[in-house]
């Protein structure tokens, strides 16, 4: 995966966030000629995912892209990604798997709990969104910054994105295609999903009632 | 049957719950993950005060007489549930903490080791 990503973009730096793995994962990509970030714990995704970003802005980076280590995300689709970043048309991109161009299928369940929240967070935000739970993402400096001190919890996607509008930053959707995991199952099993979905929707209702300073204001 | 004083109370208690525990989480002072629990014990306690006929069927089902001691009962053993939960997670929080002081012990000693392997110089007053 490391090395498809230095051949896809090799002006990029790569950070691995290994989140209290067990195997020898962060030796590997520390080979492979990633910066590996190893957390002591497993902190979850969410935490995983903002360790990344609170290492861009440490680091000065004018442009993340976050991408799933399990071989999902295609690196020779972050070009396309990029672009709308790049062209300060949104600060944040998201890869979608539903809009128009992109191919995905997986189990029933999984499609229609992906379509629940497609439906909720386009009613929240006002606009359409196709895919809330994909973790392939280009985001600037504005959206690093505040994912960096600011990122939900355990399975964070649906909330960041709304986080990231009810800010007052722009976020965009750009289909990709996604492959088929190489290695790892997913990490929701049916029970938890169920549990996780019932945990999001309580986090988007509550999230309804809170007052968002835009970051102009704060 | 209940009295229904009785159920209006529980039922005003219930609604008190989850009113405090919305503000809690809405104000970010409870995270979502340790408010389930909570919501759970308050919306079980406000449907059994409202619905009385239900609440008479489990005392019933159970052999408890006088229907009130049944939610008294749910209640305390939704209160054990949540505590035993809390159980767990100080368990986790504990061990996260002792790995923690570990990792930062281990680091501060090799800062400490590198500082006498290449001092610098001297004096770096700042003016």
């Amino acid at each position: 995966m490391i090395r498809e990503l230095r051949e896809a973009e090799p002006e990029l730096d790569v950070i691995v966030i290994d989140d209290g793995s067990a195997d020898r994962t962060a030796a590997v990509a520390a080979e492979s000629g990633a910066q590996v970030v190893s957390l002591p714990y497993n902190v979850g995704i969410g935490g995983a995912v903002q360790t990344g970003y609170q290492y861009a802005v440490k680091h000065g980076f004018d442009l993340a892209v976050q991408v799933d280590g399990d071989g999902q995300h295609d690196p020779l689709e972050i070009a396309r990604l990029v672009e709308p970043v790049l062209d300060d048309r949104a600060d944040m991109v998201v890869g979608s798997r539903f809009a128009r161009g992109g191919g995905y299928r997986g189990t029933p369940p999984r499609r229609v709990g992906i379509h629940l929240f497609a439906a909720i967070v386009s009613l929240i935000v006002r606009a359409r969104v196709t895919d809330t739970t994909s973790g392939f993402r280009a985001v600037n400096r504005r959206a690093i910054e505040l994912f960096a001190a600011d990122y939900p919890h355990d399975y964070p996607e649906v909330e960041a994105t709304v986080l990231l509008v009810r800010r007052g930053l722009r976020m965009m959707e750009v289909p990709v295609k996604m492959r088929v995991r190489e290695t790892g199952s997913s990490s929701i099993t049916t029970l938890r999903a169920g549990y996780y979905m019932i945990k999001v929707l309580l986090a988007l209702f509550i999230g309804l009632f809170r007052r968002y300073p835009t970051l102009e204001e704060s | 049957m209940t009295p229904l004083r009785i159920s209006l109370a529980a039922a005003l208690a219930a609604g008190v719950l989850l009113l405090v525990v919305f503000e809690l989480i809405r104000s970010r002072r409870l995270q979502e993950r340790y408010a389930l629990l909570w919501l759970l014990t308050g919306i079980v306690i406000f449907v059994l005060a409202v619905w009385r006929g239900l609440l008479s069927n489990i005392a019933d089902l159970v052999g408890i007489a006088y229907p009130p001691s049944a939610l008294f009962i749910l209640a305390s053993f939704f209160i054990l549930v949540v505590l035993l939960h809390y159980s767990t997670v100080i368990s986790k929080l504990s061990d996260e903490n002792r790995i923690l002081a570990q990792r930062l012990a281990l680091l501060e000693h090799r800062v400490a080791a590198d500082g006498e392997q290449s001092p610098k110089g001297l004096s770096s007053h700042e003016s």
